[in-house]
């Protein structure tokens, strides 16, 4: 199954790398990865949705704690958590079809961000599933170009870390 | 008080203890070997490669329990040492190596002997630092034998550019080391050991399978008495080599491919085993789904990742092993297990260890050399068939007196290795058992050990032959035997020893081996080898093929 976890770090050059090195060197499958900077300039935060059963999670959590640069692991999975992921979708949106492409947009909550004559390029964010679905939609006008970012996520409530 | 980084990096080592570098000079490294040009309190030993500089000092570590420091210039210098620190990291030996880097401002621009060398050693490595302000020197230093040596030990490695070494700074050494995301738990949670001491009272057939992990925390003495007080057999991996004596009548030998038929029928008949510092190698397990069936374990290791990594335990204990076991054996209960230990003398006699067939056999030269060193000896190996008769021969009785390349398997170790380990117990005689084929890897470290006028012995059991590879494709391959042979461009290895300044002995006969073993202990003044014209056709039994099981068993 899915698991998202959040990793932070310390905020140094290569840790990216170490962390990123030792999931393709032990055999485990990143589907996606965001990092950035957090409320302390010295730590990052890592979100990484990897696939597997518990056991491999467990030997994943146990190996990031290896690495001196790793400060917390958090596994997600029985706890609320607040998860986003942002897409920029570049789409065919010629005169006959504009109308009901922006109509889905805004059905979504997306909304286009830029506009040339032949394209659209659509800005969505939302849970995984949501992307997945207006991606799905969008699909049949012809999608040129499209960059998601991974997912990112926080625990709700009170700060765990 | 303001100093040069080179100067402050020996100032750091100089507080760490360090007695001793094994290193290389290079372009990238000039500042710092002008430092030791005036440094009185630590010894250089000059190697003649840089991987032997990485040997040296994983056998220094491993002999002596510090941390053992080598040194490399950018570039090659700092590829070449690279498989020795891959050795050290699947053995978790504590070494840190310095690695020479082009000066700051031309890193990334390829520039002359220029190579990521903390990119290509991140894997291989616990932890490595490339150093960019002269200003971390002390507590990049500090906290690298911090990590090197605390926890599950391993290598560390400093890239240090040659415009930091000359670089200015203010040396202040740091007290204590802050590292966030690194504390290792040393004690072992008291409820599990206590669940732990339970399931050994109840056990029926219980067993210890100890591996490096004992050696490295030097717990010996506990974990005998655990075994002495609950009546518990042992079977010790060739990491585990003499973390518990060979000698005591609990002692089964090693387990696995080339173990003892008894230590592995007695993993295969335990119902419960006592893993302790060990990792459930393959060659110890073979098939690990057949791997000691009946059996619950309790899982005792310092990493905790190594915890259910191969084999789920029913009781983990995450912590380190001396600890753990000092209070579990306060919690069990005396017991006998008189049954058990009646089926395991069977098997001894059953399967006892020897061998066949006459002329100059290797397990008979490692016997003699155990009888002419009264087994005190500190044995160092190469890696091969060599290894294999070495840790069967050869029976230990101390801690960190068996130093061997278990998990890489580098073949070339065994004699840098031994001068480090000569070094670090200048009190031992020190052996290193090799082959033809390994002993050519790092053979110019014979003019390290000459020059540094470092005593090693060292026995080439020569059969002309890859021996191992040679016996699997016997065994497994039909006898077609692919570049294997050795024997034409094999030097003649007494006058090899001669050319470098060393003694060299050859033996052709069993009745030669004695005499020439004697010899060489006499010698203290350079190194001293004797070349063992072997059995060409030897081959290392009992073997349990690889991913086989115990009724796979060879023994003859």
């Amino acid at each position: 199954m899915k698991h998202t976890i959040s990793v932070l770090v310390n905020n140094r050059p290569g840790v990216l790398a170490r962390t990123a090195g030792l999931f393709a060197r032990r055999g485990f499958n990143i589907d996606s990865l965001a990092v950035s900077t957090t409320q302390d300039p010295d730590v990052s935060r890592m979100t990484i949705v990897v696939e597997g059963p518990d056991a491999v999670l467990e030997q994943i959590s146990k190996q990031l704690y290896k690495l001196m640069d790793v400060i917390k692991v958090l596994d997600h999975q029985d706890e609320a958590v607040v998860n986003r992921e942002l897409a920029l979708i570049k789409v065919d949106a010629s005169p006959a079809v504009r109308g009901e492409i922006m109509q889905t947009v805004s059905i979504f909550r997306a909304n286009i961000v830029d506009v040339s004559d032949r394209t659209f390029t659509i800005e969505v964010t939302g849970s995984a599933d949501k992307v997945d679905a207006l991606t799905g939609l969008l699909s049949k006008y012809g999608i040129r170009e499209m960059m998601r970012t991974g997912r990112i996520v926080l625990s709700r409530g009170a700060p765990t870390a | 008080m303001k100093m040069a980084g080179a100067q402050a990096m020996m100032e750091v080592l100089r507080r760490e203890g360090v007695e001793v570098i094994f290193g290389y000079p290079g372009g990238s490294l000039l500042p710092i070997y002008d430092v030791l040009y005036d440094t009185k309190d630590i010894r250089h030993i000059l190697v003649r490669h840089e991987q032997g500089a990485a040997h040296a000092a994983d056998g220094y570590a491993r002999a002596s329990g510090k941390v053992g420091v080598c040194m490399a210039t950018s570039g090659p210098g700092a590829t070449n040492l690279v498989t020795g620190i891959a050795t050290a990291a699947m053995d978790s030996v504590p070494i840190i190596a310095i690695t020479g880097q082009v000066p700051t401002f031309a890193i990334g621009k390829d520039a002359f002997q220029e190579a990521d060398i903390t990119g290509i050693t991140m894997p291989i490595t616990k932890h490595n630092y490339l150093l960019t302000e002269a200003a971390d020197i002390p507590r990049v230093f500090k906290e690298a034998f911090y990590i090197a040596s605390t926890g599950r030990p391993g290598p560390v490695l400093i890239d240090f550019p040659r415009d930091v070494q000359q670089a200015e700074l203010e040396f202040e050494y740091p007290d204590r080391v802050e590292l966030p995301g690194y504390r290792p738990t040393l004690e072992g949670h008291p409820k599990m050991i206590e669940r732990a001491a339970e399931l050994i009272d109840a056990a029926e057939r219980p067993l210890i399978y100890g591996g490096g992990g004992v050696n490295a925390a030097g717990a010996q003495a506990e974990l005998v008495e655990l075994a002495e007080r609950a009546g518990i057999p042992a079977t010790m991996t060739l990491m585990g080599k003499g973390g518990f004596p060979e000698d005591h009548e609990l002692c089964l030998g090693m387990p696995g491919m080339h173990g003892t038929a008894y230590a592995n029928y007695a993993l295969h008949e335990a119902d419960v085993i006592i893993a302790v510092g060990t990792r459930f190698d393959d060659r110890v397990t073979g098939k690990l789904d057949m791997f000691a069936r009946s059996a619950k374990f309790v899982h005792i290791d310092i990493d905790p990742a190594e915890i259910g990594k191969n084999v789920l335990p029913t009781l983990p204990i995450v912590g380190d092993v001396k600890r753990v076991l000092g209070e579990l054996v306060k919690k069990v209960a005396r017991a006998k297990h008189s049954q058990w230990h009646d089926t395991v003398a069977g098997w001894k006699q059953q399967y006892p260890m020897g061998w066949k067939g006459d002329g100059l056999k290797p397990q008979f030269i490692i016997q003699e050399i155990h009888r002419a060193t009264k087994g005190e000896a500190v044995i160092v190996t190469e890696v091969g068939q060599n290894q294999m008769w070495a840790a069967q021969w050869y029976p230990c009785r101390e801690v960190r007196q068996f130093i061997s390349s278990g998990g890489l398997g580098t073949m070339g170790y065994g004699l840098p290795a031994a001068i480090g380990a000569k070094v670090a117990r200048p009190d031992k005689a020190v052996w290193d058992i090799a082959g033809d084929g390994s002993i050519q890897m790092n053979i110019q470290e014979m003019a390290t050990a000459v020059q540094g006028k470092i005593p090693v012995k060292i026995a080439v059991l020569n059969n002309g032959y890859l021996g191992m590879v040679r016996q699997w494709q016997t065994l497994f391959f039909k006898n077609r035997l692919s570049q294997v042979d050795l024997a034409v461009g094999t030097p003649d290895f007494v006058k090899l020893a001669e050319a470098y300044g060393a003694v060299g002995l050859r033996v052709m006969e069993e009745s030669e081996v004695r005499g020439a073993v004697e010899k060489a202990m006499a010698v203290d003044d350079r190194p001293c080898l004797i070349d063992f014209a072997v059995a060409r056709d030897e081959n290392v039994m009992p073997m349990v093929p690889a991913g086989g099981t115990v009724d796979d068993m060879l023994v003859d």
